[in-house]
């Protein structure tokens, strides 16, 4: 697959007086055409810090210290040079932003304007990144409404009079306005209950495969990117811990981070299990020590842990005979320096 | 049936949604315009005798607290009504956890705030050491606050900004523990049975100095501090970062064992309900559909919603899903649940009715009454012979 979207040892920070906020460190992370990709985390943890940052969309006091965001969408770079996103001027961000990168914001509650009708806000979508004649244009969002199965006449509602599901829906439908390549979905889902919150993630996934974008999830809930993603990033502290597919972080998780997310969800499946979650808080990130992290929460904790440049290294592959299926070539990465194989399987799968 | 026919609410309807003064549209249950019409009488619609269900969570404990027949019907305006809670009745036991669980708007809430005082029901009473609240007495209402508390979704809310986390204490302990001669060191106690130590550290906290998981266990803190019998939570993680809400969950577990608290445990995770509760108790359009011990319930659910609920949940376990597969979600006895779409509980009939791949017109027309599954189970369906009867032969 063809990467898309390139994230390439991005930095983050916050200036504030009590000195930087460090909210993204170093970040890598590729987007293919045609993949869900889950970015994970706790809240501070800068996953949204990380989309908004590689889209432009912060404003001072965040200030992107380093790194680049190569974008090679098939309408812009036309099979040459990809076009980096944190370097080009304003009017070639425009056309990037929504036209080929939509991003569908976290708590729809919030995100519709509760005094305009849905249709002026899809329609000032559509305006703004697409010429076309009035009429099309109204055709247009209703055909986007069908798109993400709300009936045509809820055109004329206000944000009010529609339910949490209806509204994430009406966010969908405008990120799609203009047929977009990536799509970054932040939390879509967060604020829903189980049963709405699976039809939208079928909705998307459905939406996916029709219309060929690629989709960045950003969302506290492992267990739900398990299911959805094609790989995941977890995040912690504006690092990435570990990265791999989805059946790699399920079945061997490498860090002890991603292990402890997978022991705190409780399973419907299975014995009922005693659960521990991770006991600590996430770091203060004004003031993050040399190393990993994760080394106040962590029980695996060696010296060398504190010099650790936190780079992402291939996990090593269990033998044959372990039962494990083998990962994609070197395509799980994790920072953390001690796992073993063995390690691995003694601790990180689930009975 | 006292109810017209024909009027099942979409969700998110024009007039009802708005006008329920600022309420969320998801909320309309059972949207009825019956003007003049005298309270909505549930047991007449409810056909066959309601079964008496034997709470597993008895074992636990002497009996904390009774709901008993409870209905709940806000009135709208223009003559509409919405009967969020219908004929519930449950106990709750000391050191038991009982989980309410249900999607929005199924009336969960509601059920909390009838149990703590906040709302009146409609009928029904709410029973603690075998006398019904009274909230018109100023005193014996106070005595039943300290008895039961409740503790609010939203840590980020629910504590007043300008005020530390000692005055949030110490006001409670002040108005509930009226013979505590040092009030300090009971706040330094509280502080320390939620685990927030050193206390001498969080007492002079503001909330925004707080992380989330410590904001909720200054909430839990608060609840204590009035030395109750009964807890209410209310979806007390849901707000809270994956990683420590379970160490949120096993704080209450502690707490419960401890202190003997009678807990109901309010949530729309079915699975955190397995995890941590005795009792689930499932409800569906204001009335329970679905109750028994939490194994049975979520190993073997019997009532298609709560299968529905089951196949929902995100399952770590499902790798390549049926998510990726499309959204086709076979219950056991080969149904395949509907899209929750935008359609709200029926309002006339079973309140699954325009959801469930089984329902047909007997569904629509009469509302089911929970039936014994087992003596510590019960569902309310028409057709729990063909839903509930592959789980009873161990095929999931």
């Amino acid at each position: 697959m063809a990467p898309i979207l390139e994230i390439d040892d991005l930095s983050v920070a916050y200036r504030s007086d009590g000195g930087d906020v460090h909210a993204v460190e170093h970040v890598n992370l590729t987007l293919n055409a045609g993949e869900v990709v889950g970015l994970c985390g706790e809240s501070g943890s800068g996953k949204s810090t990380l989309a908004y940052g590689a889209t432009r969309l912060l404003r001072p006091p965040a200030l992107v210290t380093s790194g680049s965001v190569r974008y090679r969408g098939r309408r812009i770079t036309q099979g040459g040079d990809p076009a980096d996103i944190l370097t080009m001027n304003h009017r070639e961000l425009a056309r990037i932003r929504w036209r080929e990168v939509a991003i569908v914001f976290q708590s729809a509650m919030n995100a519709l304007n509760p005094v305009l009708r849905v249709q002026d806000q899809i329609l000032d979508a559509i305006t703004a990144h697409l010429k076309l004649p009035r009429r099309e244009a109204r055709e247009k969002a209703a055909n986007l409404l069908d798109l993400v199965g709300i009936p045509r006449a809820r055109l004329r509602a206000f944000p009010h009079e529609l339910s949490g599901g209806m509204r994430q829906r009406v966010m969908i439908a405008m990120a799609l306005a203009s047929d977009p390549e990536v799509v970054i979905m932040d939390e879509p889902t967060t604020a829903l209950d189980v049963v709405v919150q699976r039809d939208i993630l079928a909705q998307i996934v459905e939406l996916k495969e029709t219309l060929g974008f690629s989709v960045l999830f950003i969302t506290h809930d492992l267990s739900l990117l398990l299911e959805l993603a094609d790989r995941i990033a977890v995040m912690y502290a504006g690092r990435l811990l570990e990265t791999g597919n989805s059946a790699a972080i399920m079945r061997e998780p490498a860090h002890p981070y991603t292990r402890g997310l997978l022991h705190s969800f409780p399973s419907l499946h299975g014995p009922r299990r005693e659960l521990i979650g991770i006991p600590g808080t996430p770091p203060d990130l004004r003031d993050v020590k040399p190393g990993c992290p994760f080394i106040p929460r962590c029980s695996y904790t060696i010296p060398a842990c504190a010099e650790v440049d936190m780079s992402l290294n291939p996990v090593v592959v269990p033998g044959p005979g372990s039962g494990l299926p083998a990962p994609v070539g070197g395509s799980h990465l994790t920072a953390c320096p001690i796992v073993t194989p063995e390690e691995v399987s003694k601790e990180g799968v689930l009975s | 049936m006292t109810e017209p026919t024909g009027n099942a609410p979409a969700v998110g309807g024009m007039a009802p949604g708005a006008a329920a003064g600022g309420g969320v549209p998801t909320d309309a249950i059972a949207v009825t315009t019956q003007a003049g019409a005298p309270a909505v009488n549930a047991d007449a619609e409810q056909v066959g005798d309601e079964a008496v269900v034997k709470s597993v969570a008895a074992s636990r404990g002497a009996l904390a607290m009774e709901a008993v027949g409870l209905n709940k019907v806000f009135k709208l305006g223009r003559g509409a009504t919405l009967q969020a809670v219908r004929n519930v009745s449950f106990n709750l036991y000391k050191g038991a956890v009982i989980a309410l669980v249900g999607e929005s708007g199924s009336g969960k809430s509601t059920v909390a705030k009838l149990l703590a005082g906040q709302e009146r029901p409609t009928s029904g009473q709410v029973i603690v050491d075998g006398k019904p609240i009274d909230v018109h007495s100023t005193r014996s209402f106070r005595e039943y606050k300290s008895q039961v508390q409740y503790v609010f979704q939203d840590p980020f809310s629910s504590l007043n900004p300008v005020h530390t986390v000692g005055y949030d204490l110490t006001r409670p302990v002040r108005l509930h523990q009226p013979g505590v001669k040092d009030v300090g060191a009971a706040v330094t106690a509280l502080l320390e049975q939620v685990r927030l130590t050193p206390a001498a550290q969080f007492v002079v906290k503001y909330p925004h100095e707080l992380s989330g998981g410590q904001r909720q266990r200054v909430s839990f803190a608060r609840a204590l501090a009035a030395q109750p019998t009964v807890l209410l939570a209310d979806e007390p993680v849901s707000m809270l970062d994956v990683s420590i809400r379970l160490e949120m969950l096993n704080l209450l577990d502690d707490l419960r064992t401890r202190l003997s608290l009678a807990l109901l445990y309010i949530t729309h995770d079915i699975a955190s309900a397995r995890y941590f509760a005795d009792e689930v108790l499932v409800m569906y359009g204001g009335q329970i559909v679905e109750r028994g011990p939490a194994e049975d319930v979520t190993q073997s659910p019997a009532h298609p919603y709560t299968q529905l609920l089951i196949a929902s949940a995100p399952d770590p376990d499902n790798l390549g899903s049926s998510l990726k597969a499309g959204n086709v979600v076979v219950g056991p006895g080969g149904a395949i649940a509907g899209k929750a779409g935008n359609v709200g509980p029926a309002a006339v009939g079973c309140p699954f009715s325009n959801r469930c791949p089984l329902a047909d017109d007997k569904c629509r027309r009469e509302n089911p009454a929970l039936q014994l599954l087992t003596p510590v189970r019960a569902a309310a369906c028409w057709h729990l012979d063909v839903a509930a009867s592959p789980v009873a032969s161990g095929s999931m």
